[in-house]
């Protein structure tokens, strides 16, 4: 039996992507696979006795070292912000290409905790910064200088001691361009060295929680608890800044989708599901109902996603276990049908993410297809016609085609780049300024307007001599030619409407990075965790890839 | 040191805030990227073309011949290239192409490599007494090291070059005769067994 992909006029609805679900295909998740027989190690810890200073962590097979350099640093109170505007952090971060030398350190003490306004060199390949969750920070030193574990009920309720609030990789700031390292095959799959850089920051943080206490009551003090570590991750504030990468990354966002998309096509195609399969879909199934149940938000509309999420699983649950049975033809496919009548979209691709856990085989090949060579596709067959263009936006933007941009709703917002901080926001173009100065993101309403003009031109026209009198228009018929060859490469909504919801934007891109228990705190930020549950460095080497739904939390 | 990315971003940002589109933008960042890091001055030129920009008019040329003189301004570095690229294919057939007066013509010069990626084909680019050799863009091959600012292009000279070897026959047959000498005889009974052994042909 051949199963169609989904359609992207579906799938790549902004309401449909905010739903999407960590997998077996997520960043994290791949990225401990990759690296679980490299040799870790904590190769300087020198810290005072309430924690600032210096430390080094490195990843290391063969010839090969990747170092974290830690710079833990006082702050005081009224300094801690989260906001992306702030300038000091408890504590900054380097990974290091190579082992440091003593005058790498000194020259990154000097940069790193200045962040965007430090400056990097080649060595280093990503940076990120990271504030303390003072309450349970607090909380843990104290239990653990006592002699005692710490209240797992807080510890819950965070699921972190530290949460970064940006992590910066490919050539920014003076880092290392990806050209220089992306034939190493340890990080072909998307963000690898960034994923490595948070999951060693976890290690940080526990060491150094440990390390504090132990100073403040060196007779009492103990350790925390490993299976309390490996139930804590890192949090990640998230704000807009993520969200054009996913726009401008056309062919990476499709190779992303199309992996995903792929594996489920496969593995509806399965004619004979093994019952080994079967029972380990229905366990990761069942355990991850924890995930749901222990996703905590203020925020009411991930609330009322969260509520209709449990509701549905339940109904599925009990369909599975009482009117379905595994050993009839294409399982999957009949559960994938049965979703499509039954779930909302929250649900649908929870079961998408979770139908992927039994099928290494599947998954694996794919994630070595998540890269792209973007520049590849970047110039525009100039010899094809303005009917062939026509007939591409007809097809693979028809939905758009429909959006009227004269009413005030769909034309509502503006994305810019702020001028104090380098970052994108959006805003009202009828209440704030600068509209003039708008980035090329909102590709839906360009769209519009360029198969307007192809309307009213001659259909044999070559595109070489339609951009002569159209340069306004070739950024977007750039998109139209790629979206040709890559069906998933586009976001199929109106990035400027009124009733657009960035923070879908942001979990899609934080779903494939295997975040869990998405926190909005407002329609323009969020907050997450990355890494809770998943194996400490020193038990990578035999560890259960479906640790994710075997936290405590 | 800047990175690449960092030299992409700001040129195409820079590009956009002198009034071109969003789209040339994005070409001109990427063309930026790779003068430097072909070792060319990309940042310098741009910035220098950009600074000029403000006090003096340049002349767009969007459809591109054989020969294309300007009449009394020079032409735009960033459109003259942008037409090529885009017209390259229709343009292939006349061989040469001439062009009077490009500016900061450094900045035409990407245009020419990815055109050579485009049609498959090495181009020489002649600005005055320098010489490109543009490989399929992936490299350039030139006489011109300095690295600093060229003002103006007078005359500028763009030949197709055929694909054909760059070398003799006599001089081919002489090296593979060489390789020849890493090959093993097969026996009887091997040829026998090679692929579609077995079979009839006349089927």
């Amino acid at each position: 039996m051949q199963v169609e992909l989904r359609d992207p006029n579906v799938i790549m609805k902004l309401s449909r992507l905010g739903s999407f679900h960590q997998s077996k295909l997520s960043f994290l998740r791949s990225f401990l696979k990759e690296f679980k027989d490299w040799e870790y190690k904590r190769d300087l810890f020198n810290l005072d006795e309430f924690g600032y200073g210096v430390a080094v962590y490195s990843f290391k097979k063969k010839d090969r070292i990747y170092s974290l350099i830690c710079f833990a640093n006082k702050l005081d109170e009224n300094e801690r912000s989260d906001r992306v505007i702030a300038t000091k952090w408890d504590a900054a971060f380097a990974l290091h290409d190579g082992v440091p030398t003593k005058k790498d350190i000194e020259r990154l003490k000097n940069e790193v905790p200045k962040q965007e306004v430090g400056r990097l060199s080649y060595k280093e390949l990503t940076l990120s910064r990271a504030n303390k969750s003072v309450r349970v920070y607090n909380h843990v030193v104290e239990s653990l200088s006592k002699g005692i574990q710490p209240d797992l009920n807080l510890l819950s309720k965070v699921g972190y001691l530290y949460r970064t609030t940006a992590v910066y990789g490919s050539g920014k700031f003076g880092l290392a361009d990806r050209f220089r390292i992306k034939n190493r095959k340890e990080i072909y799959g998307p963000f690898r060295l960034e994923m490595m850089l948070v999951y060693l920051v976890r290690q940080f943080t526990f060491d150094q929680v440990n390390h504090v206490a132990k100073n403040k009551n060196p007779k009492k003090a103990v350790n925390l608890d490993p299976q309390i570590c490996k139930n804590l991750g890192i949090g990640n504030s998230t704000g807009l800044g993520m969200a054009p990468f996913i726009v401008n990354h056309p062919t990476l966002l499709n190779n992303w989708i199309y992996a995903r998309e792929m594996a489920l096509k496969k593995i509806r195609e399965i004619r004979n599901i093994k019952t080994e399969h079967s029972d380990l879909f229905k366990i990761c199934l069942k355990k991850s109902i924890k995930n749901i149940t222990s996703w905590n938000t203020e925020s009411e509309y991930q609330q009322k996603k969260i509520k209709s999420l449990l509701n549905d699983l339940n109904i599925f649950i009990n369909f599975l276990e009482k009117k379905f049975n595994f050993s009839k033809e294409f399982a999957f496919n009949e559960i994938y049908l049965w979703l499509e009548k039954n779930s909302g979209d929250e649900c649908i691709e929870y079961i998408v993410s979770m139908m992927m856990e039994p099928y290494d085989d599947i998954i694996n090949p794919l994630i070595n297809k998540m890269n792209s060579e973007e520049e590849k596709y970047f110039n525009i067959p100039t010899d094809r016609t303005v009917s062939e263009l026509k007939t591409i936006l007809e097809n693979k933007y028809s939905k758009i085609l429909n959006i009227n941009f004269s009413k005030k709703e769909n034309n509502q917002n503006f994305w810019f780049i702020s001028k104090n901080k380098e970052e994108p926001r959006l805003a009202d173009r009828f209440m704030e300024q600068g509209s003039e100065l708008e980035q090329p993101l909102a590709i839906a309403r360009d769209i519009k307007k360029l198969y307007d003009v192809l309307s009213v031109s001659k259909n044999s026209l070559t595109i070489d001599k339609f951009l002569v009198n159209n340069s306004d228009s070739r950024h977007v018929v750039r998109r139209a030619f790629i979206i040709e060859k890559f069906p998933y490469s586009e976001i199929q909504d109106n990035t400027i409407a009124q009733s657009m919801m960035p923070i879908d934007m942001l979990r899609l891109k934080l779903s494939f990075f295997g975040a869990i228990k998405f926190d909005p705190r407002s329609d323009k930020w969020l907050r997450i965790c990355m890494f809770q549950g998943a194996p400490l460095p020193e038990q990578l080497k035999n560890y259960d890839d479906h640790w994710i739904y075997n936290s405590l939390n | 040191m800047k990175s690449l990315s960092e030299i992409e971003t700001v040129s195409k940002r820079s590009c956009r805030a002198t009034g071109f589109s969003w789209g040339i933008a994005e070409e001109v960042g990427i063309n930026t990227r790779m003068l430097e890091m072909f070792g060319l001055s990309g940042i310098k030129n741009l910035n220098h073309y950009f600074r000029v920009r403000n006090v003096k008019k340049f002349e767009k040329l969007n459809l591109v011949s054989k020969e294309n003189k300007t009449s009394k301004l020079e032409f735009c570095p960033i459109i003259a290239g942008l037409s090529f690229l885009d017209q390259v294919r229709s343009l292939e057939s006349f061989r040469e192409i001439k062009f009077e007066k490009i500016a900061y013509p450094l900045l035409f010069l990407p245009f020419v490599s990815r055109a050579s990626e485009v049609i498959g084909k090495k181009l020489q680019l002649k600005i005055d007494s320098r010489v490109f050799l543009l490989n399929y863009n992936n490299s350039i091959y030139s006489n011109f090291l300095n690295e600093g600012i060229i003002d103006v292009g007078s005359n500028v000279l763009i030949k197709f070059q055929e694909n054909k070897d760059s070398f003799e026959e006599n001089e081919w047959r002489e090296l593979y005769k060489l390789s020849e000498n890493t090959f093993v005889e097969e026996s009887d009974s091997l040829k026998q067994a090679g692929a579609g052994a077995g079979l009839t042909d006349n089927d």
